[in-house]
């Protein structure tokens, strides 16, 4: 019988190749997922069955069964996937490695996506040999529970990958928005540097971060508030994202602060290891 | 499904003085035992699971299948009712 349902191949098993996996796995899509880092590889398991529980305790989970998951440190399985998701780090070199072994290991009519959140997709699609294969996804984090994803369509990026991820896209269960290329493309290019403002607040002693987030909540109707927001997204990846705007837009205001620096130098980076601008005492390591 | 990995029972005021510890100390606010947790922007959803990894650690529970549901964790009552429950600490003597 023919399989129905997307499958799926993502690249890296940090905070959004886990969430991505766990949206894919819950909708009852099957996913190889690929992780060179041994250590990341063997907990990946682990983290991926916490955040199907969280996903089951807020009701984001269908009446379907769960998908296949098979874990690996290369994309020698891939040969026949729907779409490669790319997840890993924040950085367009390792980027556009990642989605040049994805675009050799796979054959044409698999979608490349990547799911950066700053750099350009077009910049991106530079490096490969086909560059109409590579579309913009951008999940947000928890993935499984935010339904809407930012679609970014680069400047080469081809119909076929459009309608490719596309299917993708109604198979996981997400609403998608389309918008124009360019560092931040909507929401990092919003967000990101409203963060840095309201860390920087709290690095001149104006306010604490409960009262930033309390403030932004309750009188701006911001969800969680986004030094909240900022723990989860993790403040290393927040601090690569932000340097990605700084260079490619010049914009002051996305210089990361230092306070956000520090927290990173310090190991602090979230939700993902217990500790940011919040602590997480029952956080999975 | 749920299961206790103890023979442990509790009685409902100490498994209600325990959450109510934790729930302070977590959101640094003191909650009312019929209080929603979740409306109104009390605690947000992802604390949820912290809650539910905290229950099981504390009590000796494993909470799956049907009982991993938001609706059993709105407030110190429901945590409380399924505490006893998965305990069996509810059952008469």
């Amino acid at each position: 019988m023919e399989d129905p349902a997307a499958r799926l191949a993502v690249l890296g098993a940090g905070v959004m190749g886990v969430s991505i996996t766990t949206l894919a796995l819950g909708q009852g899509v099957p996913v190889l997922l690929v992780e060179t880092d041994p250590q990341k590889r063997a907990g990946a398991r682990a983290r991926i069955d916490h955040e199907l529980r969280t996903a089951q305790l807020m009701g984001a989970r269908p009446d379907v069964p769960q998908g296949h998951l098979t874990i690996s440190d290369s994309l020698v399985e891939a040969h026949d996937v729907d779409a490669v998701i790319e997840a890993v780090t924040e950085d367009a070199e390792l980027k556009s490695k990642a989605l040049a072994d994805a675009a050799a290991a796979t054959g044409a009519g698999t979608a490349l996506v990547t799911n950066t959140s700053s750099i350009p997709v077009d910049e991106l699609a530079s490096r490969l040999p086909h560059p109409e294969r590579l579309v913009g996804v951008h999940f947000m984090n928890p993935s499984y529970l935010i339904r809407t994803v930012e679609v970014i369509r680069g400047a080469r990026t081809g119909e076929q990958t459009v309608e490719a991820v596309g299917r993708v896209l109604a198979a996981l269960d997400r609403r998608p928005v389309f918008v124009g290329d360019g560092p931040g493309f909507v929401t990092s290019r919003v967000l990101h540097r409203m963060i840095n403002d309201a860390a920087r607040v709290v690095q001149e002693g104006r306010a604490t971060a409960e009262d930033v987030d309390t403030l932004m909540q309750d009188c701006l109707g911001h969800r969680t508030g986004p030094l909240r927001t900022a723990d989860l997204i993790g403040l290393d990846n927040l601090v690569d994202s932000l340097w990605v705007l700084h260079r490619r837009t010049g914009d002051e205001g996305c210089r990361p602060c230092d306070l956000l620096l520090q927290k990173v130098r310090d190991g602090e980076h979230g939700r993902k290891n217990g500790r940011g601008f919040y602590t997480y005492p029952g956080a999975v390591a | 499904m749920s299961e206790s990995t103890t023979e442990r029972r509790f009685v409902a005021e100490d498994v209600e003085t325990e959450l109510k510890q934790f729930l302070e100390k977590s959101t640094k606010t003191s909650w009312e035992s019929d209080t929603d947790l979740f409306a109104d922007g009390g605690v947000s959803s992802m604390f949820a699971m912290e809650l539910v990894v905290h229950i099981e650690r504390s009590f000796g529970l494993a909470i799956e299948g049907p009982d991993l549901r938001i609706d059993n964790f709105r407030t110190v009552n429901d945590m409380t009712a399924l505490v006893l429950r998965l305990t069996g600490s509810d059952a008469g003597e």
